[in-house]
């Protein structure tokens, strides 16, 4: 009796095992899936047009994505122009001023706005820029990617600075160094490259959102000239060409989404690179 | 320069303006060197008064009421068994323990005659004149050797690289590392052996030009070797600097203190010359501590 029982258990731990094997190959078989997809479907319509034309008119082939990768470009510019500085110093002051009674609120602040559907950041901003504007732009588009990466880029800030050990800050106070000093030049610094992956993750996150872009940057089939009017991107050009009828258009999407995939696996390549010898072991 | 504050002077640490110690932290190239050479010697002045100390964190009291007073270019040791209070009486000292949410004191702190816990005195000011270093050797790890040092006074505003150079030079020297670094100054502080960090600490200590020095434990995480080094480097430094030093070694504070300060539980036990401390004390207590009778 004892002998079936041990067999029973051994069968039902194989059984276990095997499970989770499948369910942590179910996990990444996704990714394998989209970039092979991806590949095989875009990689024909990748080719120099593609990075350095417009799109042509229906009908007539070829013509590239030019625009929308630049536009791509200037929207996480403004987004990074606006959501760096006030995420990384809110996570400054998360991390080093804020008393312990408004840390909580402000974090579970942070991560309930980590959580809001990106649509509804671009009715937001639809409401509060481009209707008074009276015109989609690249300003808006720029704002709500930007308010997107404010709160990412605050908790990932505020997590690299709380682990910068206290002996940094206790020995450059007691030099008599001002504590504003102490934060800018020593324990920013030390943390330094945790806060510009944090950065870049957060740019890598929002550099494929849609549906902000649909109420704010609009979409545009040609150069934007002018940030206070609609611009092209990426993922806005993707979808436009993905839904509509024409199989010459369905090919540049497959190419727009392979590209936008590739630039976003290239930024999260590069925080790999930066982090890997993130941690001091001294103090 | 009289660093030793006449008791006419008593405010001047809450008037920075007119201070002449503080002057010396702009950038002045001329009086920046010359600090550390125009000590005039002085036989048994106290550097720090402490009068009726208490500290509390929240609720807890640290300290009670503990009075005693630092002699200048002396070594004050600090002994007790751990959570007795050591270190937050040190830290105290250049009100460092402020960085504690909820602390609170009661008592004064003269430093040469003047309270540095008097209204409008900046703590930046107060930790500037009384320097620290600390149990784990901390040198920034973004920052070369010289970096190290130099950090004290750059941060302060001292921009002048002759300044600077030379004060590295001679702190480094008094922190006897000179000679083992002279050739790598530009190489990340922390490619330093642990000994040699905490010499480096010290050195970053002494740049700015403390009138005290307080060590918190500053060996107890180094190899006998290394500790020696510290040990004949603080002998060496109470020639131009007065030294508070907390230490749970009681061989450490008989071989290198004058006065050795009992803590207990939060209270002054005894405080005396080291000698009387180690070999005739007054109180039962201490020399069951001091024997290893308990602790």
């Amino acid at each position: 009796m004892t002998a079936s029982n041990h067999r029973w258990r051994k069968t039902k731990n194989a059984l276990v095992q095997a499970l989770t094997l499948v369910c942590a190959l179910l996990v990444i078989a996704p990714l394998a899936f989209v970039f092979y997809y991806l590949v095989k479907s875009g990689i024909g319509a990748v080719n120099w047009d593609f990075f350095t034309k417009l799109p042509k008119p229906v009908g007539e082939g070829g013509g590239g994505m030019a625009n929308a990768i630049a536009g791509s470009f200037i929207l996480l510019g403004i987004a990074a122009i606006i959501g760096m500085p006030v995420g990384v110093l809110a996570g400054v002051y998360l991390s080093e001023y804020a008393s312990s009674r408004l840390t909580g609120p402000i974090r579970f602040g942070a991560d309930v706005l980590n959580g809001v559907p990106s649509i509804i950041w671009g009715i937001v901003v639809y409401a509060l820029m481009v209707l008074p504007m009276r015109t989609y732009s690249a300003w808006a588009g720029g704002v709500v990617l930007g308010m997107m990466m404010i709160p990412l880029i605050m908790r990932t800030t505020e997590e690299v600075l709380l682990l910068v050990p206290d002996g940094y800050r206790e020995a450059a106070l007691a030099l008599g160094i001002a504590q504003w000093r102490t934060i800018a030049q020593i324990v920013v610094r030390t943390a330094l490259k945790g806060i510009v992956t944090g950065v870049l993750l957060a740019v890598a996150r929002v550099a494929g959102e849609t549906a902000p872009l649909i109420f704010t940057a609009l979409g545009n089939r040609f150069w934007n000239n002018n940030l206070s009017d609609p611009i092209a991107a990426l993922p806005l050009q993707i979808f436009s060409y993905a839904i509509s009828p024409y199989d010459d258009w369905h090919r540049q999407a497959w190419a727009g989404a392979l590209v936008l995939l590739l630039l976003i696996t290239a930024i999260n390549v590069t925080v790999r690179v930066l982090t890997r010898d993130r941690i001091h072991k001294n103090p | 320069m009289n660093l030793i504050m006449p008791p006419e002077e008593e405010k001047i640490i809450s008037q920075t303006r007119r201070e002449p110690r503080v002057e010396s932290r702009e950038p002045n190239p001329d009086a920046l060197p010359s600090a550390l050479d125009s000590r005039t010697s002085t036989a048994s002045i106290s550097a720090l008064t402490v009068k009726n100390l208490s500290i509390y964190f929240g609720k807890n009291q640290v300290l009670k009421s503990v009075s005693l007073e630092v002699q200048a270019r002396a070594v004050t040791a600090i002994i007790g068994p751990s959570g007795c209070g050591k270190s937050t009486f040190l830290r105290a000292l250049n009100r460092m323990h402020e960085l504690v949410p909820e602390a609170r004191m009661t008592g004064e702190i003269r430093l040469f005659g003047e309270d540095i816990y008097a209204g409008r005195v900046e703590p930046v000011i107060v930790r500037r004149r009384v320097g620290m270093v600390f149990q784990k050797s901390n040198p920034f790890p973004t920052m070369s050797i010289a970096d190290n040092v130099t950090v004290g006074l750059r941060l302060n505003g001292v921009r002048a690289r002759a300044t600077l150079v030379d004060r590295m030079e001679k702190s480094l020297r008094m922190a006897a590392l000179w000679d083992e670094v002279k050739d790598r100054l530009h190489a990340p502080a922390i490619s330093l052996s642990g000994g040699q960090q905490q010499r480096l600490c010290i050195a970053r200590a002494l740049a700015v030009q403390p009138e005290v020095l307080l060590m918190d434990e500053p060996a107890s995480a180094l190899d006998p070797l290394a500790t020696a080094k510290i040990e004949d480097l603080i002998l060496e430094l109470k020639k131009d600097f007065t030294i508070v030093i907390v230490t749970h070694n009681m061989q450490q504070a008989a071989r290198i203190s004058d006065f050795t300060a009992f803590l207990y539980l939060g209270e002054l036990i005894e405080f005396d010359a080291t000698r009387k401390i180690f070999t005739s004390p007054a109180r039962k207590q201490t020399e069951d501590y001091v024997t290893g009778r308990f602790g």
